[in-house]
């Protein structure tokens, strides 16, 4: 799937932008950013459901707009909510579904027992869907979305609202089509799920592309250098933040915010003093150096702890929101903005 | 043409219908009221009408035109009575039936599916616009056409069972009713889908598609009080032209809503 100059505009406002997107087979690729974002009229556009102002999309080689329904046929899509009719079972809403999806009239009936099988609904099948919990209405569109046994899903915020227990059963089956060899676009808001999940992100604002590459790669895009916290106890009237800011290649050294219980510096008291420190290092010869200057003035280290920036700061630095909830693992670009700020 | 969704289209709707309660009483209670109740009390009619002061239909008769007097030559009062009734005055009411089923469940299929959220779940599927449309008209058009049709075989039984022992004989149904139920009754009821599934289409909820698309009710109301007040007098040919009007009224309902008809902007609107 593949995507150039795509825009969407509803009157003066574009929800899709000018995007630029790929999808490979096998990939799973998540589409990032806040309401309104652009990510569910992406999807919409990819279907052949919307028709897009500008731009093109090809969808396994096929214009969605002029082969919408050949398309269709090899794409299945998990809408934001269910969509699933409270007034039917849920065994009679799936049969539906695979007639229209156009599975072979003799298969439907086993087709459709896998799937309620499959996602722990057979119990349930003959019960009409309103008396399903909200687990259970997630669960029954995503098998409606895997009837015709689809190539590339759109899995728009598959788990919203779910509990951890629901979510988690909904991953492990994100995981399990990612196994069968399916391509994936994710569309969520779920920051720890999509770097859980995902080959490849997109961050979206306002219908553009404003990140895209492997949740590992942008997270070390994000700041230069290494977080490192460190932890320990050194003997009284030793400033440890002191020596960790002299230790060459270190900078940004500061008590540990979440839960640190000093620098270590002295105040007249007797006995090693307790430290939770972090700071940023220019490389691992820089820890090296540290963990040798701060044993040499007689500190007994605890831990020495590398944290790496997640997807949830790379989200949050290109959207320059929250930062003083992320301060932790602020990246530098940030954290000179709220000095600033103070 | 997929007629495999199509049909896949009208099975689920109908069976979403069905578990309606909002949407099955009046497609229950107005047909049984219209084609049960009102034929057993017109039956009564020659009773009531000899009570002193109640001799308005006598009235009515002998304001319509001679040629219409005629149809009623050969036949005693009570008879003139039920025939007036029966035969002439609840004849455009009949026409109310496929145009309510037609409407209720156009207006449920359409803009309740964009209510209840389901709509997006069948945009989502391999079937072309014409695939969507000609299901959810079937959906609306097919139960109005067995309500109506199977409405005009109930009348026919109780309105001759209820009358016999005014009439004597099997006076219904007459060849303007053979009109009325096959030609005028269909057209009608694809009047009422053209209507709303236009109305649909810019609305987002049931109540607002069913009130909207209620106001085609019009053209009926104007049949009853035209026949009442002797302006215009039903046979067989006017019927038969009334349908040809209805229909080509469902013809430019039906061919605009069909052009207009696109998917993204049914999901764009909601």
């Amino acid at each position: 799937m593949r995507t150039h100059a795509l825009t969407r505009a509803f009157g003066t406002n574009r929800a899709v932008d000018a995007l630029d997107l790929h999808v490979e087979v096998g990939e799973i690729v998540g589409l990032l950013g806040h309401n309104g974002a652009g990510k569910t009229t992406t999807v919409r556009l990819l279907a052949g459901v919307l028709t897009p102002t500008s731009g093109s999309a090809r969808v396994f080689g096929l214009d969605p707009v002029a082969d919408g329904v050949a398309v269709r046929r090899r794409v299945g899509v998990s809408t934001e909510t269910p969509a699933v009719d409270d007034r039917l079972t849920g065994r009679f809403g799936l049969e539906t579904y695979a007639e229209l999806q156009g599975v072979a009239p003799e298969r439907v009936r086993a087709r459709v027992a896998d799937l309620l099988d499959a996602f722990d609904l057979s119990e349930a099948a003959d019960r009409r869907v309103a008396t399903y919990s909200k687990g259970m209405r997630q669960r029954l569109a995503l098998a409606r979305a895997l009837l015709h046994d689809p190539e590339l899903l759109f899995l728009d915020e598959p788990t919203a609202g779910l509990d951890p227990v629901a979510a988690r059963a909904v991953v492990d089956r994100v995981r399990v089509l990612r196994g069968e060899g399916r391509s994936v676009v994710l569309c969520t808001h779920d920051l720890v799920q999509a770097q859980a999940l995902c080959d490849r992100v997109v961050v979206l604002e306002h219908g553009r592309v404003v990140a895209a590459g492997a949740p590992a790669a942008l997270a070390a895009d994000l700041g230069a250098g290494l977080r490192v916290r460190v932890v320990g106890a050194a003997p009284a009237g030793v400033d440890v933040a002191a020596r960790l800011t002299a230790v060459s290649g270190w900078r940004d050294v500061a008590a540990d915010a979440t839960g640190g219980t000093g620098t270590g510096a002295g105040d007249g008291a007797t006995g090693p003093r307790p430290f939770a420190l972090e700071g940023v290092a220019r490389d691992a010869d820089a820890v090296a150096d540290a963990v040798a200057a701060l044993v040499a003035v007689g500190a007994r280290l605890h831990a020495v702890e590398r944290d790496l920036p997640t997807l949830e700061d790379v989200y949050f630095a290109l959207h320059g929101k929250h930062a003083g909830e992320r301060s932790r693992f602020a990246p530098p670009a940030r954290a000179a903005a709220e000095e600033e700020a103070s | 043409m997929n007629l495999r969704a199509v049909r896949a289209i009208v099975r689920k709707d109908l069976a979403a219908v069905v578990q309606s309660k909002a949407v099955l009483i009046p497609l229950i209670v107005v047909p049984l009221v219209f084609l049960l109740v009102l034929p057993v009390v017109a039956s009564f009619a020659p009773q009531l009408a000899n009570v002193p002061g109640s001799s308005d239909l006598g009235a009515l008769l002998e304001r319509m035109p001679a040629s219409f007097q005629e149809r009623f030559a050969g036949l005693d009062e009570a008879q003139t009575i039920v025939t007036l009734l029966l035969v002439y005055l609840f004849a455009p009411m009949y026409l109310i039936i496929p145009l309510m089923v037609a409407s209720v469940i156009a207006a449920d299929t359409f803009a309740g599916e964009k209510e209840r959220r389901t709509l997006e779940a069948l945009l989502f599927t391999p079937t072309t616009d014409g695939d969507l449309l000609l299901g959810k008209l079937a959906s609306g058009f097919l139960p109005a056409l067995a309500i109506a049709w199977g409405g005009f075989a109930l009348y026919a039984v109780v309105a001759n069972a209820a009358a016999w022992r005014v009439m004597g004989a099997l006076f219904f149904p007459t060849p303007m009713w053979w009109v009325l139920a096959l030609w005028v009754a269909p057209a009608v009821a694809a009047v009422g889908l053209g209507a709303t599934v236009l109305v649909s289409a810019r609305v987002n909820t049931f109540q607002e598609a069913y009130q909207i698309g209620g106001v085609v009710v019009l053209p009926i109301l104007v049949l009853v009080v035209g026949q009442a007040t002797g302006v215009l007098v039903l046979s067989t040919p006017v019927v038969a032209g009334v349908g040809a009007f209805f229909w080509a009224v469902a013809a430019g309902l039906l061919t605009y809503g069909a052009r207009t008809f696109r998917r993204g902007e049914v999901l764009a609107r909601s």
